[in-house]
């Protein structure tokens, strides 16, 4: 005992802590640990941003707060450590965090050059573009001659050019250095239209005078999926993060809600009866208990759920599901059976 | 008699016996006219730099009067409130609802009592130290400099009498602000002083070492310096340790100023007279009380403005901490400011605007400290 005060005081005063060691399974040293360290963004409405008493919300921390639920039954028992777009990847590298959940683009040089993998998609962006709704447009293939503010120095901007090539169509850009120009210049009326990634417009478009006059366009014009990421060659742990996003898709797919989860653990759907842990041991298959899906739905709640409450409807932001809906009511969300 | 007979024969003479009465000069010249005329009319082109200087000011003045008072929104409960008219101003109930965040970050709510009493006992201490008349100096300089640091450490940091630890990955706002800044300038201050010896020691090691020193920290940029700390210290460190990465910016930042600080003080240094060091050699005191009793006290009030500056360029690089995600003030408003149900045309600006004051406030009053301090230390050389 006061031994280990002594270790523990001394920790303290040199400010050493034991962090995650990339050696044994990520898996049993954040159970070891006892809490989840997630890298996740410094700030982005909708995916990572705080609530006025300082906690973290957004689609990407509930994504963590999921497979804190998954492993500990706890969906608080996550730490965030808030990354840069240049800090994030050596974050992981080093250990730092066991996992990265900061609306990263999934690419071919991410997945294969860096030791990381993606362990799935949970936000399909891209970019879209946005007009005000008394212009009457209702697809970008009507925006022929339209001038365009956007971002300069970016694939943004390569993009815009890229696609209206392709269509045969002209327009006009008004390139700014920053986002917060481009937003002040299409609010101002100096373009008919403004594009970035579909997410980003939709926060922009709260930060526009009346938000109610605008509307994004369905067409999307460049991939950009969002997804987790875990160090390479921990296979164990790979899993659990791809298979607490499935679960969460799996749980929408078929209906179960944080509201009747508890009801539906008397369901007959084997599916359903597979998915909460009462047939089968597909829990235990990935190192956690058999109700893992349940804690997951219980505490945060399946991926539908989680989309309108951080961007989606129930947000300010306004999302529309779009390509993020499953994929049986059009969009590309799949998850593989769980059997 | 003679001067009746007199006045009426003899053509009138006329004797002053005394000076005339001074005449009050035109009062165009004096008073609030005459300075007036005299500093920002005297000239055509100093009436036309007058007037537009004059214009300048007004209008800056007035479009800050005009964000922050006329068109801004004081009440409110979302970034809905703040969107009500076309060029609304600044969104206070924004800062109103996040200025706990702004002032501690994310600070367990519980604990942000230790963040209060330590910041009061840091101003109980600081105050008297700064007041030359103030009383048991001695006793106060032990206890800002050796007792107060480990009070502010033990208490913030927690572990210990049962207060519960509060990473520092939690703390943010003013609170990080102050204790980087604090920290740089009680660090570097003296390890600033013993590198300026170094560098002009005649032992060829020590020189050799603080130039090195000295000119390795000055030649990369702080924001290289936080970024390696943050970065890749930790994967050069063995698997299983992890320096806190508030302590790697705090000694980062301290290193980095002690670097500038080395410098000031040797120009101070350069400053005296050999005459001095030879007067204080032949009153036979060592060196440490050669340099502690006659070289110091003079060189450094010498530099006292050149201090200051390496202060408050320390106090406003404070920000630069939040490329390496650490929450200073600054990005705790950058964090905050991405909540959406904030989300205004002018929440961004509110929240820099409470930035722009918090910083010029500190660092005007350091300035004026400055000044005092340079006034009363002053004995005459001062031209």
């Amino acid at each position: 005992m006061k031994t280990k005060f002594v270790t523990a005081a001394l920790g303290a005063v040199l400010g050493f802590a034991a962090a995650t060691t990339a050696s044994a399974g990520t898996l049993d040293d954040v159970k070891t640990k006892g809490f989840l360290q997630c890298g996740s963004n410094t700030g982005l409405t909708g995916f990572a941003q705080p609530d006025t008493s300082g906690n973290w919300t957004g689609l990407d921390v509930e994504m963590c707060r999921a497979i804190a639920a998954a492993i500990f039954n706890d969906p608080n028992k996550v730490k965030f450590t808030p990354l840069t777009a240049k800090e994030r990847f050596t974050a992981l590298q080093s250990g730092e965090v066991d996992l990265l959940v900061r609306n990263t683009t999934w690419t071919m040089s991410r997945d294969t050059s860096l030791g990381l993998k993606f362990a799935g998609v949970n936000y399909y962006d891209g970019q879209g573009f946005m007009v005000r709704k008394s212009l009457n447009v209702t697809s970008a293939l009507n925006l022929s001659g339209a001038s365009v503010c956007v971002q300069t120095g970016t694939t943004t901007e390569l993009n815009l050019a890229d696609f209206f090539r392709s269509k045969g169509m002209k327009y006009e850009p008004v390139v700014f250095e920053k986002s917060d120009e481009v937003n002040k210049a299409y609010d101002s009326g100096r373009c008919d239209a403004f594009t970035t990634d579909a997410s980003g417009l939709y926060s922009e478009r709260l930060k526009m005078t009346n938000p109610g006059d605008h509307i994004v366009l369905p067409e999307i014009i460049s991939k950009e999926p969002l997804g987790p990421l875990v160090r390479q060659g921990d296979d164990a742990w790979f899993n659990v993060v791809k298979w607490t996003l499935n679960a969460m898709l799996t749980a929408e797919e078929l209906g179960v809600t944080k509201a009747n989860v508890d009801e539906m653990l008397n369901s007959t759907n084997p599916d359903i009866r597979r998915l909460l842990g009462k047939e089968g041991k597909y829990g235990e298959g990935i190192g956690l208990s058999n109700a893992w899906a349940y804690q997951i739905v219980k505490h945060v709640g399946n991926y539908g759920e989680s989309f309108e409450r951080t961007v989606g409807q129930g947000s300010p932001l306004k999302i529309a599901r779009g390509v993020n809906a499953l994929w049986s009511k059009g969009g590309l969300m799949y998850a593989p059976p769980i059997r | 008699m003679t001067m009746t007979s007199a006045s009426d024969t003899a053509p009138i003479a006329f004797v002053r016996h005394e000076m005339v009465q001074a005449e009050p000069p035109p009062p165009s010249m004096v008073g609030m006219q005459g300075w007036l005329k005299k500093n920002l009319f005297s000239t055509p082109g100093n009436i036309l730099l007058t007037a537009v200087g004059f214009f300048l000011a007004a209008w800056l003045i007035w479009q800050v009067v005009d964000f922050a008072i006329v068109r801004a929104v004081f009440v409110g409960t979302s970034g809905e409130d703040c969107r009500k008219s076309p060029d609304v101003g600044a969104c206070w109930p924004y800062v109103q609802a996040y200025w706990k965040l702004f002032v501690y970050g994310r600070y367990p709510i519980a604990e942000r009592w230790r963040v209060d009493l330590t910041g009061l006992v840091f101003v109980v201490l600081l105050v008297p130290l700064m007041i030359p008349a103030a009383p048991l100096k001695r006793l106060n300089v032990i206890l800002f400099f050796l007792i107060f640091p480990v009070f502010a450490f033990s208490m913030l940091v927690g572990g210990w009498f049962g207060l519960p630890h509060v990473e520092t990955a939690l703390w943010g706002g003013v609170l990080v602000s102050l204790v980087v800044a604090v920290t740089g300038i009680v660090m570097s201050l003296p390890l600033g002083v013993l590198l300026a010896l170094g560098r002009r020691s005649k032992m060829p090691v020590i020189r050799l070492l603080s130039t090195i020193f000295i000119e390795f920290w000055r030649g990369v940029p702080l924001i290289t310096v936080l970024f390696m700390a943050s970065n890749m210290l930790p994967l050069f460190m063995p698997a299983g340790v992890d320096v806190d990465k508030l302590l790697r910016a705090l000694i980062g930042v301290s290193l980095f100023s002690a670097a500038y600080m080395a410098e000031v003080v040797r120009g101070g240094l350069q400053a005296i007279p050999k005459g001095q060091y030879e007067g204080a050699m032949a009153l036979g005191l060592s060196y440490w009380r050669m340099m502690g009793l006659v070289v110091m006290p003079q060189a450094l009030k010498l530099v006292i403005p050149g201090i200051v500056n390496t202060f408050i360029g320390l106090f406003k690089d404070t920000t630069l901490v939040s490329i390496v995600s650490i929450f200073d003030l600054l990005g705790m408003i950058n964090f905050t400011r991405t909540d959406s149900a904030w989300a205004a045309p002018t929440t961004a600006m509110t929240g820099y605007l409470v930035a722009a004051v918090f910083y010029w406030v500190f660092c005007f009053g350091m300035s004026r400290y400055s000044m005092f301090m340079e006034n009363r230390l002053n004995t005459g050389h001062k031209r």
